[in-house]
């Protein structure tokens, strides 16, 4: 277990953090993991990645924990449509660093929308393994994605930055 | 230009560009990357779609690598309540046991190479790396994985420490040869220092460079014809 967590715990840690934006609840859902891990070895049938594995359950765990927090813009609903208030890219993005304009916007989108391009792009996961831990057909992963993207074009076009692209 | 950008978006996105950000992170089976690729080399609009998805995947890696790390308290807690656990039956351990076992034996070929022969292993780490990601890019299961078995997997992007040689996150192009990117690696004084999903990390020479040196190193390495993708890392 000891070597599971210690090759595993910073990225499940990040997946949960981009999801739930505490750390202190994100820190809070790998013990969780782990220890539904610890407890559900047994029905681990390796038909697909242990990471894979991992971060279906955080994904599951960091959206219960969301439900579960009183503050009301993170209510059930609002869960899947997060907004960062705090960091207005068109504020806060100066036109000359694409970079940091994609990062600020990367962080503005629906936490559906940060799901899926984390899983896609930092995750590696695979049509088929974003499709099992987001539970969705693999059609709509691919559409999912593409639309993100879209509105991440969006958020960057009104913070004043042109990439060529939509 | 702009106006047929537009007017890609408004109709429904084709199957191939919606298959884009996959075959930018290397995710793509053979099947599907040979597809991709053919599209890219004729349709200049897509490759340009291409490229903006490469920044997209680069970003969103460093975004990733800035969130840090859980604390001690973390495994502290996990390791308490799996302490206060019931005991477990054997069975269920040794299953545990012989799961992760099967994971991590399939997943690191590589680890099983290193302890097999380490006299040869400065030799056979970067051919085997090379061949690794060449399988993988070629439709195999095959995976590879960080040689450290305690090391979290992460994907540093950022930049490197100033005293430490450059370091560089590389994909290769699909239909790159051994001897090409080992001709590559010899030209840039570089070595590999591991490969995971396709990416290759880099170190150049033995001195450290300044960021200029290091974005000029990037650019012209983004210019090899065997060169998919090269960012900074760490």
């Amino acid at each position: 277990m000891q070597v599971l967590y210690g090759r595993h715990q910073v990225r499940v840690f990040r997946f949960g953090l981009r999801l739930v934006r505490d750390e202190q609840i994100a820190e809070d859902l790998i013990s969780e993991v782990f220890l539904d891990v610890w407890r559900q070895a047994g029905k681990f049938e390796g038909r697909s990645a242990v990471s894979t594995w991992l971060l279906a359950i955080t994904r599951f765990k960091a959206l219960s924990a969301l439900r579960r927090r009183k503050d009301a813009e993170l209510e059930d609903e609002a869960a899947n449509a997060i907004e960062d208030t705090s960091d207005n890219p068109e504020v806060a993005v100066t036109k000359k660093n694409t970079g940091d304009a994609l990062r600020k916007c990367l962080t503005a989108l629906s936490a559906e929308h940060r799901e899926i391009i984390d899983l896609v792009y930092y995750h590696e996961k695979s049509v088929e393994e974003v499709a099992e831990i987001v539970g969705i057909p693999e059609n709509t992963v691919k559409t999912r994605l593409f639309y993100a993207r879209k509105k991440l074009a969006e958020l960057l076009k009104a913070a004043g930055v042109e990439r060529g692209w939509p | 230009m702009m106006a047929l950008s537009k007017k890609m978006l408004e109709r429904d996105p084709s199957d191939i560009e919606m298959l884009l950000p996959w075959h930018a992170a290397g995710t793509l089976n053979a099947r599907d990357a040979r597809r991709v690729e053919e599209a890219l080399a004729r349709d200049p609009e897509l490759a340009r779609q291409h490229a903006v998805i490469r920044e997209e995947y680069a970003e969103t890696i460093n975004l990733n690598e800035t969130l840090g790390a859980p604390s001690a308290r973390a495994m502290q807690k996990l390791f308490a309540a799996i302490d206060a656990e019931p005991e477990r039956k054997a069975s269920v351990l040794s299953k545990l046991s012989a799961r992760f076992s099967g994971f991590f034996a399939s997943l690191s070929p590589r680890t099983l190479a290193w302890s097999a022969s380490l006299g040869a292993l400065a030799l056979l780490l970067q051919a085997g790396v090379i061949g690794a990601v060449l399988m993988k890019n070629q439709g195999s299961t095959f995976q590879t994985a960080s040689l450290s078995m305690n090391d979290p997997l992460t994907r540093d992007l950022g930049a490197g420490a100033a005293s430490a040689p450059p370091r560089a996150l590389v994909r290769f192009a699909e239909d790159a040869k051994v001897s090409e990117i080992n001709a590559l690696l010899a030209s840039y004084q570089a070595s590999i220092v591991d490969a995971r999903g396709g990416l290759f990390r880099l170190q150049f020479g033995d001195r450290a460079m300044s960021k200029d040196e290091v974005a000029s190193l990037m650019s012209k390495l983004q210019g090899e014809k065997i060169v998919n993708l090269a960012v900074a890392a760490n």
